[in-house]
C-alpha cells in the first residue's frame, strides 16, 4: 500500500492530464473508503526520509486540506471529522508530523509545520494534545539549525492558528522565551533568526502578561529593535513588522521606547531598501490610527475617558516626522497613477502625512506650508507633484479656519495647473487635491464658502475640460465634481447653485462614459458615480432634466442586453456596465419617486424599466444582480400597490436571489427588497408568501449563508407579518421556534469581542423587529390568542437583554417597542405576564429617561400600551 | 509566514458609490420599516367610530299625550331606541382632514361630557379626582402638520393658531412624523386668553382614549410642560396652555378645589373617576357639580342672561314624535303628535326648547315618571345637542332642593372613618 501511495501522489502531479486525473480519482476513493488509514499513510509518506520530496510535500498538503477549509461550514465539518477519528491513529499521525520537523528536506519540514498548526488549531481548544508545546520546545536546543528553524516556524504557525486563551501562561512564557532567543543576535543562523522574528509577530497576541512586566517587555523590545539592524533585509523587514504590530497591540506600552523607535524608523526611511522603509513608515501610520481612534473616543463623550490614554506620540515627533515624510514624497515612481497595484515609499509617505494631519490637526499646517511654497513652482515635476500632494493630504484634519484662507489662495493656482501643467502625474494629483478641498471644505456646514458665485463658473469649466484629459486625470476630475455636487446636498428643495450648469455637467459625464478608454483607471465607474451624486443632490428645478435622463439610461441598458456573441472578457465588461446603469436608474428612481409630481410623470417608464431589470437577471454577474435588485426595491417603494402587476414575472428572480448563498450580498439585498415589496403590496403579497417564507426559513437554517444576512431575514419576517396580518398564522409554527432559539443564543454572549457584540446586537434587532411586526400584524384580529403561548418567551428574552446590559441604542429602542406591541396586541391578557416579568418596569423606566429621543419615544408608546393593557 | 500586505487606499474615497447606494437603500428600508411600524402602532389604537345615530322608528310608546302645545308625558321606563350605527370608521388623522360641516359633526361627538351630579357616587374619596372647572368654552385642541386648531363642543372652529404643542407650529423641527397629531381637551378662558387643559386624548399620534384618567393625568402632567406649551405666548406660540390642579377627592382635596385660589374664574367642580377611560359623549364617570360659591352660572340663564322664571330644557324631536335627551340611550321626556309637528314646520332631529311648567318633574323610584312641558320654540342654531337627563334633573334640583357642598363633604367623612369602616358582609344564606 505504502509503495502505491507514493506512486499515486507522484502521478497526481504528472504533466499528463489522464494520469493525473486517474491518480486524483484513486486518492479520492482511498479517502472515502478508509479515512484513518488514508490520513495515516499520508503522514507516513510525509515523515519518510526515503521518499521523494514531491510526494512528501503533496501528502502534507492533502493532510492539511483534510483539516481546514475556507468556507466556514466545510471547516466545521472537517473539525468534527478529525475530532471523531480514532485516537491511536491520530497519535500516530501527530508523531509522524513532529518527527518530520527534523527532516533534511526543507519542503517536508515546512509542510509539516503547517499541518501541525492545523491539528493544534483543532485540538488545543479541546484540551487535547497537551504535550505539543513541550515537545516542540524540547527541539529548540537541539543542534541541527534546520530543526530549530522548523520548530520556531511551527510555533509561529501555531500562534497564528489558535487563540491565546487556550494556551497556559506557563507555556506562553516558554514559547516567547524560545522565540525571542531565536531572534537574538547571538543566534548565528540567519534562517533561524528570520523564522523566529516572524514567529514573534504571530506570538505577540499571546504576550499580554509579558508586556505588562517591565523587564520582560524591555527584553522583547530590545531584541526586536536589534533585529531591525540585522544585516539581512528580510529580518529587518520582519522586525519592523513586529514593531507595527506592537504599535497597535501595545500602544500604551510604547512610551519608553518611542524615541529609539523614531530614530530607527527615520534611519530606515532615509537609507534602507524599500520593503524595510515601507514598514518603517507603516509604523507611524499605525500609531496615527491608534491616536485617531483614541482622540475620537475622547471627543465622543466629554469626560475625556478612554480605556487607553493618548500619549501624543505623533504630536511630539511632529517637527522631525513631517520633514521625514515630506522627503519621501519626492520619490515618486514614473507611472504609479496608472498602476492599480502600485505601492511605493512616496505613496506610503503621503498616506502617512494625511494620517498625521488627521491626528494633530492645525499643528501640521505650518510645517508643511514651506515645503509646498518652495516646490510647487519648480521645473522638476517631482517637486510640483510632491508639493501638491502634500497640500492635498493635509486638507483633512486641520480646522476650516486654518485651511480656508490657504485654499482660497491656492484654488486658482490649482485650476490653472489642472489645465496647463505639462505633467500627467501633477495633473492627477492636482485634480485629486481639488476633490479633497471640496470634500472637506465645501458644504452648507461651513460658514465661509470656498466656492462662490464668482468662481463656480470657472471651477466647473475647468473640471469639465479636465474630464477630457487622459483617463487617470479625468477620473480624478470626476471625483472632484462628485464632492462639489455633494456640497450642495442640503441646498434646499428649490434652488441650487449647480442648476445653471446642470445640463452641461450631465452631458459631459455622459460623454465620458462613452469614451473609448473609459475602461481605464475606472473612469467609466467614476463618471457614473458622479452622475449619481449630481442626481441625488439635484433640486425640483432640475427634475425635468433628471426625467430626461431616464429614457437615455434605459436605452444604454437596453443596448448592453442586445449585445451578442461576446467573449468572456467583453461579457464581464458588459455586466459591469449593466451594474452601473442599474445603479444609476436606482438613484433616479429614488430621487424622482420621492416627490409626488415627479413620481407621477416618471412612473410612465415603470413597465419598460422593470422589463429591462428582469432581463439583467439573465446575466451571471453578481454585481449586476445586486444593482438590479436594489433598483427594483426602489421601484417597488415608488410604485406602491401598482407593483403587484410585476410580481408574477418577478417572483422567480426574487426566489433566485434568496437562494444565492454564494453571493451573499445579492441574498441580503433581495431580503431587503422583500421588505420593500411587503410595504408596497401589503396583503396583495399573500399569494407569494408561501414561497418567500419557505426560502427565508431555508436560508436561516443554512450554515452556508453568510451570517450577516440572518438579522435582515428576521426583520423581514416582521415586514411580512405586518403586511399580511393574521394570515401570518400558518407560518407561526415555523417562524416562532426559529426566533425563539435565535433569541436564546443571542441573549447571552460572554467574552465576545466588539465584532461579535455588534453582530449579536444586529441579530437581536432583527429578532425584535420580527416580534414587533408579528404582534402589530395580529392586532385587532380575532386570532391574537395564537400569540399568547409565545408571549412568556418574548418577555423572558426582553428580561435577559435588560440583565445583560450590553444592548446598543438601536436594540433598546426596538426591545422596548416590542414590550409595547405585545401589550397592545394581547391587551388585558398580557397584563399579568408583564406584571410578573422581572425587569419590564425597570427597563421601561430606564428607557423613559434615556437621552436618545427615539428610545424615549418607543418607551412612551410602550408605557401607553401597557397602561391600557393593565387597566382593562 | 510571508510579510503582510501593507497597502492602504491611495487617492480614493474610502467608500465606493456602490457601497453608498447600498447604504442609502438600507437606510430607506429601515426608515420605511419604522414608518410602517409607527403607522401600525398609531392606526388601530386610534380607530374611532364616526357614527350617524339614526333612530329607527322605535316601538310606539304606549301613552297618550294631551293636546299640544301644552302636553304632558306620562310614562315610566326609558325607551330602548336602537341605533343603526353606520360604522364609518375614521382614523383621527383622516378626521383631522375633514372640512366644514363634516368636521364639525365629527368633532362634536368626540368630547367626553360629564353628567351633572344628581347624587353622590360611592367611594368618592377612593375612586375620584376633583378639580375646579375654569369658566369658559370647552373645546378640543388638535395640533398636527404645523398648525393648531381649537374646536368648540359643537365642532365649530374657535381658533387656528401656531403653538408649542407637538407639530403645532411650522417653525418647530419636530421629532417624529409631522402628521402625528395631539389632541387636548381644554377650556378656553377668555380673560387671560389661556387654554386650561383638563384632559389629554392623543399625544404625538398615540391614543390615550383607552387609558385610565389616572394615567392620562399623569401623562398630561409629565408631557405638556416639556413641549414649552405652558410658556408665555410668543410668535410661534400664540396662546398659553395651563394645567389645572387636580386633587384626590378626599376631604382636603375637595375643600381645596372648592375654596382654593386659582388663576381663573371657577365654574363649578368636575369629578373624574380614576379608572375610567376617555369616553366620548355623556358619561356618568365624569361629573359636574355647581353652587353659587363656585360658579356664576348655577341656574341656566336665557339668551339675555336672565334666569327665566321656569326651567327651560332643550330636547330632540325624533321621527316618532318622541322628545328625547342627548343621553345614550336617550331618555324620553315627552311626545309631539304628527299634526303639531307638521303645523309648526318641525322635522325629526330638530332641537326644541320647552319650559317645565308648574307640574314640574316627578320621580318614582329615582326615575323620571312625569314631565310637565310647554313648547317654546326651536333652540339656538348653534346647539348641537339636546340637554342631558342629568342636566335637566340637576337644574330642577337647583331650583328646588339643591345638592349642597356639605352633602358632598359628609359623604366622604374623614379618611380614617373610611378605613375603619367594617367591610360589609354579604349574606348568602
Amino acid at each position: 500500500m505504502a509503495m502505491e501511495v507514493t506512486q499515486i501522489l507522484l502521478n497526481a502531479q504528472a504533466v499528463d492530464g489522464t494520469v493525473r486525473k486517474q491518480a486524483e480519482e484513486s486518492l479520492k476513493q482511498f479517502q472515502e473508503q478508509n479515512l484513518p488509514s488514508f490520513l495515516l499513510s499520508l503522514a507516513g509518506e510525509l515523515s519518510n526520509e526515503d521518499k521523494p520530496v514531491e510526494s512528501r510535500k503533496l501528502a502534507g498538503l492533502i493532510l492539511k486540506n483534510a483539516l481546514d477549509a475556507k468556507e466556514q461550514h466545510r471547516k466545521l465539518e472537517l473539525v468534527q471529522r478529525w475530532l471523531s477519528l480514532d485516537t491511536s491513529a491520530k497519535a500516530q499521525i501527530k508523531a509522524g508530523l513532529l518527527k518530520t520537523l527534523s527532516s533534511l528536506a526543507p519542503d517536508a519540514r515546512s509542510t509539516a509545520s503547517q499541518v501541525i498548526a492545523k491539528v493544534a488549531g483543532i485540538e488545543l481548544p479541546h484540551k487535547q494534545w497537551p504535550e505539543l508545546i513541550g515537545a516542540l520546545l524540547s527541539n529548540i536546543h537541539q543542534l541541527p539549525a534546520h530543526t530549530r528553524q522548523a520548530t520556531l516556524e511551527t510555533l509561529g504557525y501555531v500562534c497564528e492558528e489558535v487563540s491565546p486563551d487556550v494556551v497556559d501562561q506557563d507555556q506562553v512564557n516558554k514559547i516567547l522565551t524560545a522565540v525571542v532567543q531565536g531572534m537574538n543576535a547571538s543566534e548565528s543562523n540567519s534562517d533561524v533568526r528570520l523564522v523566529a522574528t516572524r514567529a514573534l509577530y504571530n506570538a505577540l497576541g499571546f504576550a499580554q502578561a509579558n508586556f505588562s512586566n517591565d523587564m520582560e517587555r524591555d527584553y522583547i523590545m530590545r531584541v526586536v529593535c536589534e533585529a531591525t539592524l540585522s544585516p539581512e533585509l528580510k529580518i529587518r523587514q520582519a522586525a519592523f513588522e513586529c514593531l507595527v504590530a506592537i504599535s497597535s497591540t501595545y500602544y500604551e506600552k510604547l512610551s519608553p521606547y518611542i524615541q529609539d523607535i523614531f530614530n530607527i524608523t527615520a534611519k530606515a526611511v532615509k537609507e534602507d531598501e524599500e520593503p524595510v522603509a515601507l514598514q518603517a513608515i507603516e509604523f507611524w501610520s499605525s500609531v496615527c490610527d491608534e491616536e485617531i481612534d483614541i482622540l475620537e473616543e475622547y471627543g465622543g463623550d466629554f469626560t475625556g475617558d478612554s480605556d487607553i490614554p493618548c500619549f501624543y506620540f505623533v504630536k511630539q515627533a511632529l517637527p522631525v516626522l513631517v520633514p521625514m515624510l515630506l522627503e519621501t514624497l519626492l520619490k515618486q515612481e514614473e507611472d504609479q497613477d496608472q498602476d492599480e497595484g502600485a505601492w511605493n515609499i512616496a505613496m506610503a509617505g503621503g498616506t502617512c502625512l494625511g494620517l498625521v494631519a488627521q491626528t494633530v490637526g492645525d499643528d501640521v499646517v505650518q510645517l508643511v506650508m514651506p515645503f509646498i511654497e518652495e516646490n510647487i513652482t519648480k521645473p522638476d515635476w517631482r517637486q510640483r507633484e510632491a508639493a501638491t500632494y502634500a497640500f492635498g493630504s493635509i486638507l483633512e484634519g486641520p480646522s476650516p479656519e486654518k485651511l480656508i484662507p490657504l485654499v482660497n489662495l491656492a484654488l486658482n493656482f490649482m485650476l490653472t495647473a489642472l489645465m496647463k501643467d505639462p505633467n500627467n502625474h501633477v495633473k492627477d494629483t492636482t485634480a485629486w487635491t481639488l476633490g479633497r478641498m471640496f470634500e472637506f471644505l465645501h458644504g452648507s456646514a461651513l460658514e465661509t464658502p470656498i466656492i462662490t458665485q464668482a468662481n463656480i463658473q470657472q471651477i466647473i469649466t475647468v473640471l469639465l475640460q479636465s474630464m477630457k484629459d487622459v483617463p487617470n486625470v479625468a477620473e480624478k476630475a470626476c471625483g472632484a465634481l462628485y464632492f462639489l455636487a455633494q456640497g450642495y446636498e442640503d441646498a434646499g428643495s428649490s434652488s441650487s447653485p449647480l442648476t445653471p450648469f446642470f445640463q452641461e455637467i450631465v452631458q459631459a459625464l455622459l460623454t465620458v462614459t462613452h469614451r473609448e478608454d473609459a475602461g481605464e483607471s475606472r473612469l467609466r465607474t467614476a463618471a457614473y458615480e458622479t452622475l449619481n451624486e449630481v442626481v441625488r443632490c439635484s433640486t425640483d428645478e432640475t427634475a425635468p432634466m433628471v426625467l430626461q435622463l431616464v429614457p437615455l439610461i434605459m436605452m444604454e441598458l437596453h443596448q448592453t442586453l442586445e449585445a451578442q456573441k461576446l467573449s468572456s472578457d467583453e461579457r464581464e465588461k458588459q455586466n459591469e456596465l449593466q451594474g452601473l446603469l442599474c445603479g444609476c436608474l436606482q438613484v433616479i428612481i429614488q430621487k424622482l419617486g420621492s416627490s409626488e409630481p415627479t413620481k407621477y410623470v416618471f412612473m410612465q417608464y415603470a413597465d419598460q424599466m422593470m422589463a429591462l431589470f428582469l432581463r439583467v437577471f439573465a446575466s451571471r454577474s453578481a454585481t449586476a444582480h445586486e444593482e438590479a435588485m436594489l433598483a427594483i426595491g426602489a421601484l417597488a417603494y415608488a410604485a406602491g400597490t401598482d407593483f403587484a402587476k410585476y410580481m408574477s414575472e418577478f417572483y422567480r428572480y426574487l426566489e433566485m436571489g434568496l437562494q444565492n448563498f454564494e453571493d451573499y450580498q445579492v441574498c441580503a439585498i433581495t431580503v431587503g427588497v422583500v421588505g420593500d415589496i411587503c410595504r408596497a403590496l401589503e396583503d396583495k403579497i399573500l399569494p407569494y408568501c408561501d414561497g418567500v417564507m419557505t426560502q427565508l426559513l431555508k436560508d436561516l437554517s443554512s450554515n452556508q449563508l453568510h451570517r450577516s444576512v440572518k438579522p435582515p431575514i428576521f426583520s423581514c419576517f416582521g415586514d411580512i407579518a405586518l403586511a399580511i396580518g393574521e394570515n401570518f398564522e400558518k407560518y407561526l409554527m415555523y417562524a416562532m421556534p426559529m426566533l425563539q432559539s435565535a433569541a436564546e443564543l443571542s441573549a447571552h454572549i460572554s467574552g465576545a469581542d466588539d465584532d461579535m457584540l455588534e453582530y449579536t446586537n444586529s441579530l437581536r434587532n432583527g429578532i425584535l423587529e420580527a416580534y414587533s411586526g408579528i404582534f402589530q400584524g395580529f392586532k385587532g384580529s380575532s386570532k391574537t390568542q395564537l400569540l399568547m403561548p409565545y408571549a412568556p418567551h418574548v418577555l423572558q428574552f426582553l428580561d435577559s437583554l435588560y440583565m445583560e446590559k450590553d444592548m446598543d441604542d438601536a436594540v433598546s429602542k426596538t426591545a422596548i417597542g416590542v414590550l409595547g406591541d405585545l401589550a397592545d396586541t394581547l391587551g388585558s391578557n398580557a397584563g399579568p405576564l408583564i406584571q410578573q416579568s422581572v425587569s419590564s418596569r425597570d427597563f421601561l423606566n430606564e428607557c423613559l429617561s434615556s437621552d436618545d429621543h427615539l428610545i424615549r419615544e418607543s418607551a412612551e408608546w410602550a408605557k401607553l400600551a401597557i397602561s391600557r393593557a393593565i387597566s382593562f | 509566514m510571508a510579510p503582510h500586505d501593507l497597502r492602504r487606499p491611495f487617492k480614493r474615497p474610502a467608500i465606493s458609490d456602490q457601497q453608498r447606494r447600498r447604504e442609502i437603500s438600507l437606510q430607506r428600508q429601515a426608515q420605511n420599516r419604522r414608518d410602517a411600524q409607527q403607522h401600525a402602532r398609531c392606526l388601530a389604537s386610534t380607530l374611532l367610530y364616526l357614527q350617524f345615530p339614526q333612530a329607527e322608528p322605535a316601538s310606539e310608546p304606549e301613552l297618550e299625550l294631551e293636546s299640544v302645545p301644552e302636553f304632558q308625558a306620562e310614562f315610566g321606563t326609558e325607551l330602548e331606541v336602537e341605533f343603526e350605527a353606520s360604522p364609518r370608521e375614521f382614523d383621527i388623522r383622516q378626521a383631522s382632514k375633514l372640512k366644514g360641516s363634516q368636521a364639525r359633526k365629527w368633532f362634536a361627538g368626540q368630547l367626553m361630557l360629564p353628567e351633572w351630579m344628581i347624587d353622590v357616587p360611592d367611594q368618592l374619596a377612593q375612586d375620584w379626582y376633583v378639580f375646579a372647572r375654569p369658566a369658559g368654552k370647552r373645546c378640543f385642541v388638535v395640533s398636527t402638520n404645523g398648525t393648531t386648531v381649537s374646536r368648540l363642543r359643537n365642532g365649530s372652529i374657535l381658533n387656528r393658531f401656531p403653538s408649542a404643542l407637538p407639530n403645532g407650529a411650522r417653525a418647530r423641527d419636530a421629532s417624529g412624523s409631522a402628521q402625528s397629531y395631539s389632541i387636548l381637551d381644554c377650556i378656553f378662558h377668555e380673560s387671560d386668553q389661556t387654554y386650561y387643559v383638563i384632559d389629554m386624548v392623543c399625544w404625538r399620534g398615540y391614543s390615550l382614549y383607552d387609558c385610565t384618567a389616572e394615567f392620562r393625568f399623569f401623562w398630561l402632567n409629565s408631557k405638556l410642560a416639556e413641549t414649552g406649551a405652558c410658556d408665555q405666548p410668543s410668535y410661534y406660540h400664540r396662546y398659553r396652555f395651563c394645567l389645572v390642579q387636580v386633587y384626590n377627592c378626599d376631604q382636603a382635596g375637595l375643600s381645596a378645589a372648592y375654596t382654593g385660589a386659582v388663576p381663573y374664574v371657577k365654574d363649578g367642580l368636575i369629578f373624574y373617576n380614576k379608572h375610567a377611560h376617555y369616553q366620548t359623549g355623556n358619561t356618568p364617570l365624569a361629573l359636574v357639580w355647581k353652587d353659587e360659591n363656585c360658579s356664576q352660572y348655577v341656574i341656566d340663564t336665557d339668551s339675555k342672561g336672565q334666569i327665566p322664571s321656569q326651567q327651560q330644557v332643550v330636547l330632540e324631536l325624533q321621527d316618532n314624535g318622541n322628545l328625547t335627551t342627548s343621553d345614550d340611550p336617550p331618555v324620553v321626556f315627552g311626545f309631539l303628535d304628527e299634526g303639531f309637528v307638521q303645523k309648526s314646520g318641525l322635522h325629526p332631529g330638530n332641537l326644541l326648547r320647552f319650559a317645565i311648567s308648574e307640574g314640574g318633574l316627578s320621580f318614582v323610584d329615582g326615575k323620571l315618571a312625569r314631565a310637565d312641558l310647554k313648547y317654546l320654540g326651536k333652540s339656538n342654531r348653534a346647539r348641537a345637542f339636546a340637554d342631558s337627563y342629568s342636566k335637566v334633573v340637576f337644574q330642577h334640583m337647583a331650583r328646588h332642593s339643591p345638592l349642597q357642598f356639605d352633602d358632598l363633604l359628609a359623604s366622604i367623612g374623614s379618611s380614617i372613618d373610611q378605613e375603619d369602616k367594617p367591610s360589609e358582609v354579604e349574606m348568602v344564606g
